[in-house]
């Protein structure tokens, strides 16, 4: 079916180096797997990634990239290539029957180098962060490896590997397992991954068009095309456009599948006279389960192995890059010696809780969707009716609550404010971007610790790379809520750290300290 | 506890008769909905979710069997 898209096939090559001993094996090419590699190696490490095929992620997948994950990008070297190839949205329509019924702006504002949203499909990102990870140098991808054995002791983890040659032995000291929602590395470590499965059935069609449809979301509730389901459009690059029928838990996948049928289904949705190929049909039911941690000794869990959530919010590829940014600085900065291994332990606890943040809301929008009972249904179905005409119904309806990065409130690695502020980005959560004099805000900081400086502030210790934002940047100024003397200390996976109206070098040091696992 | 249990109504056989005629006419799937609205309503007048939690709580309470003394 596939007509707009070739993937690629990557050639196996014998490694020749059984019982070899690796510092980082990532298991799992995909999306997350390939994005810690390329971090990492753009931090100086080498890498092994293993994968049991020999090409990119095939079919409907990932196509909803957010800001943030955009931004993690940007800083990889792929965001610009990522928004000049996928189609921007900020805005999201609810339709109910035939009519709106409510709309939700994503970014209502000027001044960021990327949108909220660009949709794209994942095999793009895949191939692009293959050939990232090549450039570099220090990443060494091998096609066709299949991981059939662990074990994980103190030292690190042994792994066999099964390839057309046959079968090896490898030593890894530290094991990045990103081989997906069904992770034989945590299978095989016995380690649950439970949560919650939805009763229902989704057809995912990726129909190729012409047609002038604005960029945004929308979705219907019980549309007059696909009576008593819902059904969720999207744009996506290459005039391909996904569409998404609930067929609710009784439908046959097999039967549902047949392209016959399925282009019965969109017909009645576009209209009789739109000419329109398919791309791709599946037919998935959804889940929202993780681990209890997602750090074993010297194994870490990343991506859909470590959580799983339903596709309405788009927060499974956006939290497993959130992963990746979170997890490379921190082994770069243990390998290199500069933070202890404890630092690791602040990876589970920083990304448990935004892996429960994406499950709740997922889990949430999902029941909204698929009403699990009569008085559920009655509800979402109460919601609707009222949404039309009275506000207030309005954001209760929940057709998906979009992908919004952790803050991560709560972590060790934090230095909790000593002044009262009002506004601006507080400790844990992301550092926000603004236009400054000569580019934009998030590009200055590039992966190091940096600290923005603001108007008349004194000197950042070494270590610290400081970016100097004068009082005439205004978007810079309010979003920070900075004052002259205000500066801001961002970790290298652009969070912030710390800040102050008014500090001296020393206490910078020990903020970034402190951000490194070096007591506080 | 914020939630109000004493008598409040200015006229309570006035609201008995008010919830019940609502309902005149419709099945029960109509009946539901129409309840599902009008708690939609109140709860966003009353505005806290804190006190419909607590509401949601006395009504559970009070349909379950009691201990015998
Ligand atoms: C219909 C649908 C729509 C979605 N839409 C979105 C969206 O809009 N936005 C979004 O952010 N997310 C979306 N997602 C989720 C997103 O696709 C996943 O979260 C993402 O692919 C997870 O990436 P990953 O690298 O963790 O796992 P995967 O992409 O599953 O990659 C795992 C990799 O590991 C390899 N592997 C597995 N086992 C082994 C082994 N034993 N040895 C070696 N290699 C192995 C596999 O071949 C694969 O390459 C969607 C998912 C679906 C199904």
């Amino acid at each position: 079916m596939q007509s707009t898209y070739t993937a690629p096939r990557y050639a196996y090559r014998p490694a020749g180096d059984a019982g070899a001993h690796h510092a980082v094996i990532v298991v799992g090419g995909g999306m997350v797997g390939l994005t810690v590699a390329l971090d990492l190696a753009q931090r100086g490490q080498r890498v092994v990634v293993l994968d049991d095929d020999d090409t990119v992620s095939v079919g409907s997948r990932a196509i909803c990239f957010a800001k943030r994950t955009l931004e993690i990008y940007g800083r990889l070297g792929l965001g610009r290539k990522a928004l000049a190839k996928g189609v921007t949205w900020h805005v999201g329509k609810v339709f109910f029957q035939d009519r709106p019924i409510y709309e939700f702006d994503l970014l209502p504002e000027m001044g960021h180098e990327y949108p909220a949203f660009v949709n794209l499909q994942q095999y793009y990102i895949e191939q692009w962060l293959v050939e990232a990870c090549v450039a570099t140098g220090f990443v060494d991808i091998r096609w066709r490896s299949r991981v059939v054995g662990v074990l994980n002791h103190a030292g690190g983890a042994t792994i066999e590997v099964e390839t057309p040659d046959g079968r090896h032995m490898l030593h890894a000291d530290w094991l990045l397992a990103c081989d997906g929602a069904r992770s034989f590395v945590r299978d095989s470590l016995g380690l649950p991954f439970v949560g919650k499965v939805f009763r229902d059935r989704f057809l995912i069609a990726d129909v190729v068009m012409k047609a002038d449809f604005p960029a945004e979301r929308w979705f219907w509730f019980d549309p007059p095309f696909h009576r008593g389901g819902s059904v969720l459009l999207h744009r996506q690059a290459d005039d391909v456009y996904r569409i998404d029928f609930q067929l609710g838990w009784d439908a046959d996948p097999e039967a549902e599948k047949e392209p016959g049928r399925v282009a019965a289904r969109v017909r009645e949705m576009l209209g009789p006279d739109r000419p329109f190929e398919l791309e791709w049909v599946s037919v998935y039911t959804f889940r929202c389960r993780r681990m209890e941690q997602f750090r074993h000794g010297r194994t870490l869990f990343l991506g859909d192995a470590a959580h799983q959530v339903s596709p309405f919010g788009a927060r499974g590829g956006n939290g497993g890059v959130q992963d990746a940014d979170n997890l490379a600085w921190k082994l770069a900065a243990v390998l290199d010696g500069t933070a202890p291994e404890a630092l690791l332990d602040s990876y589970d606890t920083e990304r448990v809780p935004a892996a429960d943040e994406n499950i709740l809301n997922s889990a949430r929008s999902t029941d909204f969707i698929t009403p699990k009972s009569d008085a559920a249904r009655a509800y979402r179905d109460a919601v609707l009716e009222l949404a039309e005409h009275h506000a207030f119904a309005r954001p209760l309806v929940n057709s998906g609550r979009l992908s919004r990065p952790a803050v991560l409130r709560d972590s060790v690695l934090n230095t909790p404010d000593a002044e009262p502020w009002d506004g601006g980005v507080l400790p844990g959560a992301p550092a926000i971007d603004a236009p400054l004099a000569d580019g934009w805000l998030l590009g200055a900081l590039r992966h190091d610790f940096a600290a923005l400086v603001f108007g008349d502030a004194g000197d950042v210790p070494q270590g610290v790379r400081p970016v100097r934002i004068g009082m005439g940047a205004i978007d810079a100024v309010r979003r920070y809520a900075a004052h002259s003397g205000t500066v801001v200390l961002i970790r290298p996976d652009q969070h912030v750290a710390a800040r102050w109206r008014g500090v001296d070098a020393a206490a910078i040091a020990a903020a970034r300290d402190r951000a490194l696992g070096l007591g506080a | 506890m914020s939630l109000l249990t004493e008598p409040r109504l200015d006229d309570a056989d006035l609201l008995f008769e008010t919830l019940v005629e609502a309902h005149r006419d419709l099945d029960a799937e109509a009946s539901r909905r129409l309840d599902a609205r009008i708690i939609l309503l109140l709860a966003n007048h009353i505005g806290s979710v804190e006190t419909v939690r607590e509401a949601v709580l006395v009504a559970r309470e009070a349909v379950k069997p009691r201990k015998n003394p």
